[in-house]
């Protein structure tokens, strides 16, 4: 195992022995639940077909997965700086990089694991109504890519501070700010109109991932803007390792 | 082993250390002192590749720092000043994380701990979480981790901080039992710690390094004097005829000052030592060692001597000498 696996077991551990961890997977498991239940089980629900039903599930799911990425990221590198411990980390033969992919990826891994215990709501709708397999495994692989770019967003986020608070105002500008720019490109002219839905990171991207519709294109949007701020991350812990 | 040469750190404009130049060779002890503030957790840092020199080089062991930190990293140990641990992980855990990070294989860690355990003692807390520890046991964990890839150099920044009495000798005696098989260095500004524990002494001031060498080569080149410190027991059969106000502690310090080479003579303690108050102590100060015609002239005078030493605060006197701006 290198020294990317031995950090991912020991984050992923300390997201299991915190209280945090808890909290956010159990504020993330009864408002998903309270939801469903809302938009399943509620006066409406008749009305809706199954799909529908699912899409609905699937935005309200990204809404808090989003959070919750946020919620998680925000401890990673900020903690260690308030408690001493990144000078283990920095006077180690450990490269930068391999700190933050094993962080990242330890996060990931718990909010996959949250995420994915929501999955018997889907599977109800699958046994009670009609939709396809397929619709759920996109949407659940759409929730894992949008959770891995805004845990990205809060690791760059966390690097730059060793405050958490600090870290979840930076985190939470940042996310907030590609969710927005949606919104707004539906209500201004071209061309940044088109400039702000292609790096929005909530809205035509998200679209086809609720809707059970795999595009190449949101895949590597996801996977870029991950990729960029994991970079963004590792540049930020290079320069503060040696400072 | 350690080679610095013109090394500065500067933050922004300000100097914080240097320019300092030293070498330190292979199984050395060495105590950097100095008053908060100089430079010394800078110079540590630096040396743990926890830090870019500004200016200057540094090799350990032939290796450059910033051409390959990670080939130093291996061949470093390195205590902060407040131990870095994990405090949701027990003490194995966190050593078995430790010992991976640093590069050992899983064999080898799971036979590096309980020998390192052992070292430091600590191995009635293996299984006990690391925030439930004192500072005393984290401490310890501290250098365990520091040591649990063998390295070459060890490196201690203040590692008494936060301990009390009897933690700060148990400290001393673990740093004592690693000399044999590492480098070390520590960095103080408690006088004893360094005292008793290193050979030679880097004195540093402002973030220059304004003396080196060992406490009495330091106090020599310092004072050209030499001070010793000799307790007499005062209900003895010395005569007290001739001595100022005809009191046997006038009478030892009579005697003391016709010894040849003497300088000054002052009664320290009046109790004595060891809580002895027929006794007292006297620091002597004197151009050469004079802890042998002291005693032989006390002892002709009919007096009983029951201690002699060098004097207990010479290091202090070098001390505030060199950093305070006046002689002790």
């Amino acid at each position: 195992m290198g020294a990317t696996g031995i950090i991912f077991r020991r984050e992923f551990r300390a997201y299991t022995r915190s209280p945090m961890g808890y909290i956010v997977a159990a504020v993330v498991l009864l408002l998903d639940g309270i939801l469903f239940y809302a938009i399943a089980l509620g006066p409406d629900a008749g009305e809706r077909l199954s799909g529908a039903v699912l899409g609905i599930f699937l935005y309200f799911a990204s809404g808090l997965t989003a959070v919750a990425a946020v919620a998680l990221s925000i401890r990673l590198i900020a903690e260690e700086r308030q408690a001493g411990t990144q000078l283990l980390l920095d006077t180690s033969p450990v490269r930068d990089w391999e700190i933050v992919a094993g962080k990242f990826l330890s996060a990931l891994a718990f909010l996959s694991a949250i995420t994915f215990a929501t999955l018997y709501m889907p599977l109800l709708i699958l046994v009670n109504g009609k939709i396809a397999v397929g619709h759920v495994v996109i949407g659940y692989l759409g929730l894992t890519f949008l959770g891995g770019a805004v845990l990205s967003i809060g690791l760059f986020a966390t690097a730059l501070t060793r405050h958490q608070l600090v870290a979840a105002a930076i985190a939470s500008v940042i996310t907030g700010t590609l969710f927005l720019l949606w919104p707004l490109s539906q209500n201004i002219g071209p061309p940044l109109s088109r400039v702000f839905a292609a790096i929005a990171i909530h809205g035509r991207h998200w679209a086809g991932f609720q809707s059970g519709l795999l595009h190449i294109r949101d895949v590597v949007y996801y996977l870029a803007v991950t990729y960029f701020f994991l970079f963004a991350a590792t540049k930020v812990m290079e320069a503060k390792r040696w400072e | 082993m350690v080679h610095l040469t013109e090394v500065t750190k500067y933050y922004g404009k300000k100097r914080a250390l240097g320019p300092v130049s030293f070498e330190i060779a292979k199984g050395d002890t060495v105590g950097f002192l100095g008053l908060n503030g100089v430079g010394k957790t800078t110079l540590l840092k630096i040396l743990a590749c926890g830090l870019r020199p500004s200016s200057g080089t540094v090799t350990v062991d032939g290796l450059d720092v910033l051409e390959s930190p990670h080939e130093v990293r291996k061949r470093v140990g390195y205590l902060p000043e407040l131990p870095p641990v994990y405090g949701d992980m027990t003490v194995g855990d966190y050593l078995n994380f430790a010992g991976r990070i640093k590069g050992l294989s899983t064999d080898s860690v799971e036979r590096r701990i309980p020998e390192v355990e052992e070292r430091t003692r600590i191995t009635e807390v293996h299984d006990v979480p690391t925030r439930h520890l004192s500072q005393g046991y984290r401490q310890r964990v501290g250098v365990a981790q520091a040591i649990i890839h063998d390295p070459d150099l060890l490196i201690l920044d203040e590692p008494t901080h936060d301990l009390d009495p009897v933690q700060i000798m148990e400290m001393r005696t673990m740093i004592r039992s690693l000399k044999d098989s590492h480098t070390i260095l520590i960095s103080s500004h408690i006088l004893p710690e360094i005292s008793q524990t290193c050979d030679r002494l880097l004195i540093l001031n402002a973030g220059e390094i304004v003396a080196s060498g060992t406490e009495t080569e330091l106090g020599e080149r310092l004072f050209q004097s030499r001070r010793m410190a000799v307790t007499v027991r005062l209900d003895g059969n010395g005569d007290a005829g001739d001595a100022p106000g005809g009191s046997r502690a006038g009478a030892v310090e009579s005697v003391i000052r016709r010894v040849g080479g003497v300088m000054e003579v002052t009664l320290a303690d009046r109790a004595g030592q060891m809580g002895d108050a027929s006794a007292a102590t006297f620091h002597v100060e004197g151009q050469a060692d004079l802890r042998a015609p002291v005693c032989r002239a006390l002892v002709e005078a009919g007096h009983d001597v029951i201690a002699l030493s060098r004097a207990e605060r010479e290091l202090e006197r070098v001390f505030v000498g060199l950093v305070g701006g006046g002689r002790a």
